[in-house]
């Protein structure tokens, strides 16, 4: 059996191939390439057990099964809970199927989310403008009401916009995971579901402050930051400190030698490589408390590189004609 | 060497003709030149009477726009500072309190906006990137100073008056296709 387990699968996914472990999803295996390649995704996150499935964000065609068996798959998959098998032929980007059905998808998650981006403090870092400005239309179909919910605090750091929520459940696999006992889920079902705590119990956990950062729109948001100032303002800075509870590698977002709030550091997937504890990210605002590294690589695709320069080791243009800036991340 | 261009002329040392060094005919016909242009149109106005007529779009100094029923229309977005390439504009915002729904539209406003009028190089381009058709740049000019500190305009300057009498009309400026925009019923901030 344990040489079945290590037997390297051989996936192409547009037109690239690659090689990777028994048992891997094909999300897993296109961030294993990198690049475009790697369809987006609200729900998954590589870190939270269980995760995924949910918003149908990262389907995917199967245009062959596997070297064994080559018939197509049925239906568009998602690529974060499906298995790869050896041969198995992979199509993103290179079907216009995917990008219509993704479109199709956008405007589902929009159906309920507000245009509030102007007043949203995750503006400028938030993976469902992103995905909307990539995949989105400009129209919508519906002319019903968005759902709308009082705004409430979850413990004393944190305020749910309930309006914004795409129940992704990602905050809740979070609590479940990271903390010892989970105060917040999803309540009711369907289309009225939301997330609530048990009679608005507080978050009061070490580790709560985390749902913030997994949370892929800004129906999560840090309240001692609220409103404070917009992303692309700040500088977003590498920093660490001892602490007791995590690692302490923190991002601290500067606005001169203010701290104004503290986050995980998070990868070119928007998750974050190590979760924070709550003292690193609500109560350590003072830039005594931290020993900045020093500034953070930003993608020069985002809104926060604006007015950030970068020394750059080697020409990012090496050829023009080839676009090798598309490479660049 | 030969020119870049074919305009060169040769010029010519040649000795002047009596009538050439008497110098008379030239002043003459400088003359005539002079008082030709006493008949031609003027290309000046007397300008504290007289004045001059701007373009309906033209960029003069900023005004913050109020909504229909007096209330702020800027939420503090931050994409006209963002945009702005003179990083001219400057803001602090805060949040909306219960009661103060008659002064702002949004939950979150500024609670200080600052342009420098030194740095604004009246481009256009905040106009263009606000998403509340709140900031709209105007036939007014900036008035001249002594200080520079005056120079730096805060909320009391820009906002536009709640008094519906004295609001600025800023209608020229939108194209056809915003005011179509803005009468779409499927926005519900339309309805």
């Amino acid at each position: 059996m344990r040489g079945l387990t290590t037997k390297k699968m051989k996936v192409t996914i547009d037109n690239i191939p690659v090689e990777v472990e028994d048992g891997t999803t094909i999300l897993q295996a296109a961030r294993k390439i990198g690049g475009k390649v790697v369809p987006p995704a609200m729900c998954y996150y590589s870190k939270l057990k269980g995760s995924g499935g949910k918003c149908r964000t990262c389907l995917v065609k199967v245009s062959q099964g596997s070297a064994k068996d080559p018939r197509p798959m049925p239906k568009l998959v998602a690529s974060c809970s499906t298995p790869v098998q050896d041969g198995m032929v992979v199509q993103n980007l290179t079907s216009p199927e995917v990008v219509e059905a993704r479109k199709g998808i956008v405007e589902f998650l929009l159906l309920n989310h507000p245009l509030d981006c102007p007043v949203c403090d995750q503006a400028g870092e938030c993976d469902l403008q992103d995905l909307s400005f990539g995949y989105g239309m400009e129209e919508t179909a519906t002319e019903d009401d968005r759902r709308e919910f009082p705004m409430t605090d979850i413990g004393e750091n944190i305020k749910l916009h309930m309006n914004r929520c795409i129940l992704c459940y990602r905050c809740v696999y979070a609590a479940d995971q990271l903390t010892d006992k989970r105060l917040h889920g999803v309540l009711y079902r369907g289309d009225v579901s939301e997330i609530g705590t048990f009679i608005r119990n507080a978050v009061t956990n070490e580790f709560s402050g985390n749902m913030i950062d997994v949370c892929p729109v800004g129906a999560l948001t840090d309240k001692t930051f609220r409103f404070k100032s917009r992303v692309w303002f700040l500088k977003p800075m590498n920093a660490h400190r001892e602490c007791a509870r995590c690692a302490g590698k923190t991002v601290a977002w500067m606005f001169g030698n203010e701290i104004y709030r503290v986050t995980g550091r998070k990868d070119q997937f928007g998750e974050v490589e190590e979760f924070i504890c709550n003292e690193c990210r609500f109560e350590k605002k003072d830039a005594g408390d931290w020993v900045i590294e020093g500034p953070r690589h930003i993608s020069r695709q985002s809104v926060i590189s604006a007015n950030h320069y970068e020394e750059m080791t080697e020409p990012s243009v090496i050829d023009p004609i080839a676009g090798k800036m598309e490479k660049d991340e | 060497m030969k020119s870049l261009t074919n305009r060169s002329k040769v010029v010519s040392n040649k000795k002047m003709t009596f009538w050439e060094r008497i110098y008379f005919p030239a002043i003459l016909n400088g003359m005539g030149i002079t008082f030709g242009h006493l008949f031609r149109r003027k290309t000046t106005v007397q300008y504290p009477e007289v004045k001059r007529e701007f373009s309906d779009i033209y960029r003069g100094r900023h005004v913050l726009k109020r909504d229909d029923e007096g209330r702020e229309r800027c939420t503090s977005c931050g994409l006209c500072a963002v945009a702005c390439p003179a990083e001219a504009i400057t803001m602090v915002s805060a949040e909306r309190k219960p009661g103060e729904e008659h002064l702002y539209r949004e939950e979150k406003y500024s609670a200080v906006y600052e342009i420098d009028m030194l740095r604004c190089i009246f481009c256009g381009d905040c106009e263009e990137a606000c998403p509340k058709e709140a900031i709209f740049l105007t036939t007014e000019l900036v008035k001249a100073d002594y200080q520079r500190e005056n120079f730096i305009y805060g909320k009391d300057v820009l906002v536009e008056p709640a008094d519906p009498a004295k609001r600025i009309d800023v209608s020229k400026r939108q194209t056809p296709e915003v005011i179509e925009f803005k009468k779409d019923k499927r926005y519900k901030h339309n309805r």
